[in-house]
């Protein structure tokens, strides 16, 4: 009865996506206020029956019912509750209701705190939302239900992949998928004002907030998997230039361009095109990356689903999606004028080279992941691109970025003479190559060039910071004025940005000095046996049968010491699973803010004897570090006042109608 | 004012690969033996270990080189189809015994029929290696002067036979 | 009990074509100094699993990847360079075994394609700037001029209102 009633909630769902896309839309057009006011009500009732869905299939998971195909696949008894609740998004199906029920409370959010723009506005980016929610709920409607029944019943469910019965894990796809679907917020005031022809700092002023919170969720997302990947999988790596991998990072790096626009076209009015083509880019990368993890295009560790028949489903949506909204872009951008000059030399154009470079960044790492598919398709050949060359290229442009974001900061809008940024940074490039020079002199005979780089470019970030800062306090001396300049509208984007550049600063150390530095040892051990590492010591006690809510474990037991003094007791499992019996590896960790210690367990070699892996990862949690600092500038960006709702209203009324009348007059 | 049709023209490029894509499949491996004399090899042959088989034994004649073992399943279900080939007498059916149990695979052939011709024991792997397996069962069409003509990777079934493997066979046959 | 560890190996091969992660892979192989490890060790980390696509030949759990890491060992213990251990593979398995595309005709799309977009991007971003600094001096018509003349005006008066 539930999963029928989950279904028809869903088709429910769908109708009202139907409505919420065609009237308010058409509404705006027509200037027909009683279908503009339907947007609201529409987005509500759209939630509400897709809530009411996700529910239906909760508890389906929730009580065993193993009558529903996917439950049967995904579900069992055994599973402890948190994993039957997160294995709802656990695959195929399941994962497109959670993308849904995101889609349609993000679309009720902006409905709810959108309450001072014009109704036509308003109207528009709901309908467009509705338009992607009624591409979701059709696929799976139509392809991909998850409420499917199955007969006969089979008694127990196939259980969750023991790879994902792991918290960090569960919450990994809801916060990517805040941040996916979060895109499609600016997305679609992006539409919104190519449509209506307006795309003026107002605009800007609304679509800043949601981008950021959008890309700060995805930056989490991206964060949390790197840091599962690396205590899960047992092997010491974070990141590997996966396919699916590559489709979360594109977006982020597009919207990370995107919310840099929109702070210029906010403030100086310019580079409006550019935002609007950022705002399309960013959430088409997000679909881009749901073809990819669904169609079987490319092999990936993640792919959900690898079904050409439904791949060819979402390439229509995208057609409609992405060529609907660049069309309307060749059309409608022509029109939009242009804002406030700047000259070659000012931080518009340092900002502009930053956001081409992030587009570089975002084309080659496409480049790469679509090789293959390329090549192939072309008749080329068979290649493989990995690693090694993701590699290679992001470590030749990244260091240019970085330069960038040292000085932009510090440069003035319009004009900025070079040489007085040049005297201003002097003592920035000083200290930066100083300590470059310094610590890749020492370890010189290591090889480790790329690690005094990465200091380079760490001092560099944090020294222009605060020369930014120091110019920025110059008329507010002393912890006073400090605080006072915090308090202050404004403030929250400028020490945003400042957390959000330091954490990368910290992220560079991190990925440097963990890949440059970290010790592995492969060894085979009996119990009792010790060993050198990195100098620590390394005694294996041996292993034990340890049972679990639903495994069996073997547990081994190695201490660790240093100097004489215990520093950890590892206890790093390898674990039968009752269901699926795939054995898979728990590591042992000592988690450190220098460093990690990290043992993974083997094979059983005969005697007492395993097989196991050592490692030594100098400043490997820096990498997660820094991107929780930088999820967190972007919460201060988002949270400053200038975007409160009541502040975003008291514009003067004079202003407004004057830019209104001006910016009329030019997109006609 | 066309450069504004760039990001969609770029866009529809894409999508023209992705749908190429779909159809593609980005699992298999295209052999680069193809085209190639077939690797040297010596191996005991699975019948009888005092006796050995080498490619030149194979080369003269169009053959067909069929990779398996008895822990594949996907070999049990090939099986058939490799009986029904072999009934046809069109070509000579080699066999390469890949990283199996000696024992374990004659007794197979016993209970399951031996459309092969003759087999060689491939206990270690290595040559299976030379030869550029990654997913058994594989096949191999050679023609009589040793050159490797033609890989399929996966278990055959009368489809892949009768529209792949038959029609090569016959051409090589007739043309060397 | 090898036979018996790789019987269930292989059985895990057949039946889960998805990545084995889990276990690590470990061979201990023995190498004349940490040097000759790190470089073997750097060498299949380069090489792509064909069982396990996903997974480099240094992480594979597969029987092939036990069996090519045996290989690879074997080649760098004779004394073989990497351009020659890496032509026996490519021999037998095609490019798509190398993680790191190899850089000929074929692939120089590949290789140099990102140079060439940065220098097409520094290409837009000096004619963008060029482009609108230019425009933004002359853009305004007449008759915006009139009604922004007109607007200033207005706010001007109200300003001046005591």
């Amino acid at each position: 009865m539930i999963p029928e009633l989950g279904n028809f909630a869903l088709i429910l769902a769908l109708c009202l996506s139907l409505v919420l896309a065609i009237f308010p839309m058409v509404g705006s057009l027509n200037n027909t206020p009683g279908w503009m006011a339907m947007a609201r009500p529409a987005a509500w009732g759209q939630f509400f029956f897709t809530a009411l869905s996700f529910a239906c299939l909760v508890n389906a998971f929730l009580t065993n019912d193993f009558s529903v195909h996917y439950v049967a696949l995904h579900g069992n008894t055994q599973l402890p509750i948190i994993y039957k609740i997160s294995a709802v998004w656990g695959a195929h199906e399941g994962s497109l209701l959670l993308w849904a029920l995101i889609l349609s409370g993000w679309t009720v959010a902006v409905s709810r705190l959108s309450r001072k723009l014009p109704i036509e506005v308003v109207a528009r980016v709901l309908s467009v939302m509705g338009m992607v929610a009624i591409g979701f709920m059709s696929f799976m409607l139509f392809t991909s239900n998850p409420f499917d029944r199955r007969f006969p019943v089979p008694l127990e469910g196939g259980d969750l992949n023991p790879l994902l019965q792991d918290f960090g894990l569960a919450i990994h796809p809801p916060m990517l998928y805040m941040g996916y679907v979060g895109l499609s917020v600016a997305f679609s005031f992006a539409i919104a004002a190519l449509i209506g022809g307006k795309l003026d700092a107002a605009w800007a002023r609304w679509s800043r907030p949601w981008t950021t919170v959008a890309w700060v969720f995805l930056t989490i997302g991206i964060t949390l998997g790197s840091w599962w990947a690396y205590y899960e999988l047992g092997w010491g790596g974070w990141w590997f230039w996966d396919p699916v991998e590559n489709a979360s990072f594109m977006p982020w790096l597009a919207a990370t361009a995107l919310i840099h626009s929109l702070a210029v076209t906010e403030k100086r009015g310019a580079f409006k095109r550019w935002t609007v083509l950022l705002a399309l880019l960013a959430f088409s990368l997000s679909l881009l990356g749901t073809f990819l993890v669904r169609s079987g295009v490319l092999t990936s560790v993640h792919s959900f689903a690898a079904d050409p028949a439904r791949g060819l489903f979402i390439l229509i949506f995208l057609c409609i999606v992405i060529g609907g909204s660049l069309a309307l872009y060749a059309w409608r951008a022509p029109a939009v004028s242009s804002g406030g000059g700047f000259d070659l030399f000012s931080r518009e154009t340092l900002l502009l080279g930053n956001n081409l470079l992030l587009i570089v960044i975002t084309a080659f790492i496409l480049l790469g992941t679509l090789a293959p598919l390329i090549y192939d398709a072309m008749g080329w050949g068979k290649i493989s691109v990995g690693f090694p060359w993701f590699s290679a290229m992001f470590v030749i442009f990244t260091p240019f970025l970085a330069l960038l974001m040292g000085i932009g900061p510090l440069a003035r809008w319009k004009r900025q003479d070079p040489a007085d940024l040049a005297r201003q940074l002097r003592i920035a490039l000083l200290l930066s190559l100083g300590a470059g020079i310094l610590l890749a002199l020492p370890l010189l005979h290591e090889g480790s060039l790329s690690a005094g780089l990465a200091v380079a470019l760490s001092v560099w970030l944090v020294s222009t910071q605060f020369l930014s800062l120091r110019q920025r306090l110059k008329y507010r001396k002393g912890l006073t004025g400090l605080l006072r300049d915090l308090g202050s509208r404004g403030s929250g984007s400028y020490y945003g940005m400042l957390v959000a550049h330091f954490g990368i600063a910290v992220f560079i150390i991190g990925i440097t000095f963990v890949t440059q530095f970290d010790v592995e040892k492969d060894v085979r051990m009996s119990p009792g046996q010790s060993l050198e590492l990195a100098g620590h010591t390394f005694t294996f006690e041996g292993v034990e049968v340890v049972p679990g809510p639903n495994y069996s474990a073997h547990q081994g037991s190695i201490r660790v010491y240093k100097d004489g003094d215990e520093v950890a007791l590892l206890q790093p499992q390898k674990r039968t699973y009752l269901v699926q019996t795939k054995p898979m590896t728990e590591a042992g960790i000592d988690a450190g803010f220098t460093r990690d210690i990290y043992v993974s367990l083997g094979e059983a070699l005969g005697g007492g004897d395993w097989s196991l892996r050592l490692y030594y990862k100098p400043f490997v949690r820096w990498i997660w570090l820094g991107g929780i600092l930088i999820a967190i500038g972007g919460l201060l960006a988002a949270s400053d006042r200038r975007y409160r709702i009541k502040d975003l209203a008291t514009e003067p009324a004079a202003t407004t109608a004057a830019a209104r009348k001006l910016a009329s007059a030019r997109s006609s | 004012m066309a450069r504004y049709l760039v990001p969609l023209g770029i866009f529809l490029v894409l999508v023209a690969f992705l749908y190429r894509g779909l159809s593609l499949d980005p699992k298999l491996v295209p052999s680069p033996l193809v085209g190639k004399p077939m690797p040297a090899f010596t191996l005991t042959r699975l019948q009888d270990p005092n006796t050995t088989i080498s490619d030149t034994d194979i080369k003269g004649k169009v053959a067909v080189l069929n990779i398996w073992a008895t822990w594949c399943v996907s070999c049990r279900a090939e099986h058939g189809a490799l009986l029904e080939l072999a009934k046809t007498g069109k070509v000579d059916i080699y066999g390469l015994n890949y990283k199996d149990e000696r024992a374990a695979a004659q007794q197979w052939l016993r209970q399951l029929g031996d459309p092969y011709v003759a087999n060689a024991f491939d206990d270690t792997g290595r040559v299976g290696i030379d030869w550029g397996v990654y997913g058994a069962p594989e096949t191999f069409v050679i023609d009589s002067q040793g050159i490797i003509r033609h890989k399929h990777v996966g278990p055959l079934t009368a489809e892949v036979i009768n529209e792949q493997i038959l029609p090569l066979v016959a051409k090589l046959q007739t043309s060397p | 009990m090898m036979k018996n560890f790789l019987t269930t190996l292989t059985i895990l091969l057949v039946l889960g074509s998805g990545p084995l992660h889990a276990t690590a892979t470990l061979e201990s192989f023995k190498f004349a100094d940490a040097a000759a490890e790190q470089h073997f060790k750097d060498l299949i980390a380069e090489l792509r699993c064909l069982v396990c696509q996903n997974q480099s030949l240094a992480d594979s759990d597969a029987e092939l990847a036990h069996d090519l890491r045996a290989e690879v060992y074997e080649m760098v213990q004779a004394g073989k360079s990497d351009e020659e251990i890496v032509e026996f593979l490519v021999a037998r398995y095609g490019d798509f075994v190398l993680y790191k595309p190899p850089v000929k005709p074929s692939t120089y799309l590949l290789w140099f394609g990102p140079f060439a977009l940065m220098l097409l991007a520094g290409v837009l971003l000096l004619r963008a700037v060029r482009r609108q600094k230019r425009s933004a001096t002359a853009e305004i018509s007449d008759a915006d001029r009139k009604r922004l003349d007109d607007l200033l005006g207005e706010r001007n008066s109200g300003e001046q209102k005591p």
